[in-house]
């Protein structure tokens, strides 16, 4: 079994009276999609906001390749290789596709300057270009974010991830509001992006965290009950009692 | 009509009016308009935090009152033959222009810096108070320094010097102050143009992202502020130039008000828009304050109008949607 890149340690996080984050541990192994599912509000994205550095835990430890990331600013933790893509969009909506991609591009590439044009043809817009053909927004980076669809604004996020050259995915509901189709087409995306950097998948399409995760990890109250694959997921007691029900 | 087309005619009309003005003997216009130049400048500076970085400033005048001061108080020692300071090293006065502007400029850049440090950690209403805020402290301590003329202010005989050029000509000067404008208007259009600008332009619409791909807003912001800062203060240097004469006025909320004005006025984020606003101001300032003296009553109809019917602003109204409305 490879090295865990992102390793959760304990991770506990507590407002006033409610437990959001329950000393909760789960890795993230290289070439895999560790799906984390669990009802509306079981701590999930209380629980991604702390892996990606927006929320402080009260206790506990997040390694990524080994290194200590849990002090890190969200900036310091993206330039550390951590992708990020958000439940509800974030994006320059009045941007065009392209100048989106350059945004993670250049933040990657930590090159600010005042000089020069942000469009110049170059190493940072070929990584940019190649990000958008990679999730199949190539011959939409002249339109402006706002004229997107919902689906391909999805398909956006995931290609600024990309621009950034991510050692680990975390990626909290890329599916919400997507319909059946845009779901299979993000589903077929995600599938190969796995080989990238491996994804942490916070989903509550089914479908698609059946298709996709190699692992499953099942949050209810703050406390992970049971982590395994589909199958052992699929057939754990307690799992089926607090969350699948008996369709799974 | 095409922005850059609207732009470009904005600079010819600017060009051309002094020629104008002079064929007409009308040599007091060409005061006018160098008023109208330099408060474009100081909108310009606005412009970049604002227009680029969406921070709704409202203490500008900060800026520019450093600015006027820097002016001042070089000017006034060397026209006194009076040090600044003699220990631990002398500092003198100065009567040179280029000298003048790039105290004014460091001097609002660092107060920028330091204010913007402390600001820019809050948003929204709490930035606007905050830096409503330092506007008015250095307003009430302009007030309260007697050395440099209190609530009078301070005079300057003569205009200040620069090589090669009668300043105290109205057209050389103007010449001067509109070169100083299409410079800074360049800068603007650099900024906005770099990676630097497309990090700050994200910023404004979602700082989630940006800080999602590792850049983070604050510094964005802080240089942003900064630069801003700079060139406003370089337009209050003029301006106490223009008057010769420097007053805690140039500090007041009132000041900071109208450089955002010259900025909706014109439109937001548009690189000409506060240019075509401090225009129409002085020309609205000039025909209807000598038709009546409640002339802003007329300024704050157009006002409403721009805000309500052409968000982005007059340029928005001639040359279409753009920039951020």
């Amino acid at each position: 079994m490879s090295d865990p890149v992102l390793n959760v340690v304990g991770i506990s996080k507590r407002f006033g009276a409610l437990e959001a984050s329950r000393d909760v541990t789960l890795d993230l192994r290289a070439g895999e999609i560790h799906a984390l599912i669990g009802p509306n509000g079981a701590g999930k994205s209380t629980l991604i906001q702390q892996i990606a550095g927006w929320l402080t835990p009260d206790a506990g430890q997040i390694m990524l390749n080994g290194d200590d990331i849990t002090g890190l600013s969200a900036a310091q933790r993206a330039r550390a290789g951590l992708g990020r893509t958000f439940q509800v969009s974030a994006l320059a909506m009045q941007d065009t596709v392209l100048q989106n991609a350059l945004l993670g591009a250049l933040g990657a590439a930590g090159r600010l300057s005042l000089w020069g044009s942000a469009m110049a043809r170059g190493e940072i817009r070929t990584r940019a270009e190649a990000a958008l053909d990679r999730v199949g927004l190539g011959g939409a980076a002249d339109m402006r974010v706002a004229d997107l669809s919902h689906g391909q604004r999805r398909q956006l996020e995931v290609a600024i991830a990309l621009t950034l050259r991510p050692r680990a995915f975390v990626m909290d509901e890329p599916m919400a509001g997507l319909g059946g189709q845009g779901s299979r087409e993000l589903t077929a995306l995600l599938d190969g992006l796995r080989g990238e950097a491996p994804i942490l998948l916070v989903e509550h399409d089914m479908d698609a965290v059946f298709a996709l995760a190699d692992r499953i990890s099942v949050l209810v109250y703050g406390r992970i009950i049971a982590t395994g694959t589909v199958d052992e997921v699929r057939a754990n007691d307690e799992v089926r009692r607090a969350y699948l029900g008996d369709a799974a | 009509m095409n922005e850059r087309w609207l732009n470009a005619a904005v600079v010819a009309g600017l060009v051309a009016f002094p020629l104008w003005a002079l064929w007409m003997d009308e040599p007091f216009l060409i005061t006018l308009a160098t008023r109208a130049v330099i408060l474009a400048l100081a909108g310009v500076g606005l412009n970049i935090a604002l227009g680029l970085g969406g921070l709704v400033s409202l203490g500008h005048a900060a800026f520019f009152g450093i600015g006027g001061y820097a002016m001042g108080i070089l000017a006034s020692h060397a026209q006194a033959y009076a040090p600044i300071m003699e220990w631990p090293f002398l500092i003198e006065g100065t009567k040179s222009m280029p000298v003048i502007w790039i105290v004014a400029m460091l001097a609002a850049a660092l107060a920028a810096l330091a204010i913007g440090a402390l600001s820019l950690r809050t948003s929204g209403v709490y930035f606007i108070m905050i830096t409503l805020a330092f506007g008015q402290m250095l307003y009430y301590f302009a007030i309260s320094w007697p050395a440099y003329g209190g609530e009078d202010g301070l005079s300057i005989y003569v205009r200040n010097g620069f090589p090669g050029l009668n300043t105290l000509a109205p057209a050389p000067f103007y010449g001067l102050c509109l070169t100083v404008l299409l410079i800074a208007l360049a800068a603007h259009w650099q900024i906005a143009r770099s990676p630097f600008g497309l990090a700050l332009n994200a910023a404004r619409q979602s700082p989630a992202r940006v800080e999602t791909v590792g850049i983070a807003p604050f510094r964005l912001r802080l240089v942003a502020f900064t630069v801003s800062g700079a060139i406003t203060g370089l337009a209050g240097a003029l301006f106490a130039d223009l008057n010769r004469f420097v007053s805690p006025v140039m500090f007041s909320w009132q000041t900071s008000g109208e450089i955002m004005v010259f900025v909706i006025l014109g439109g937001v984020a548009r690189l000409f828009g506060p240019v075509v606003g401090a225009v129409v101001f002085i020309t609205l300032e000039h025909w209807l304050g000598g038709l009546s003296d409640y002339w802003h009553i007329y300024l704050g109809a157009l006002l409403l109008g721009v805000v309500l019917f052409a968000r982005g602003g007059l340029i928005g109204l001639v040359a279409g949607r753009g920039g951020h409305e």
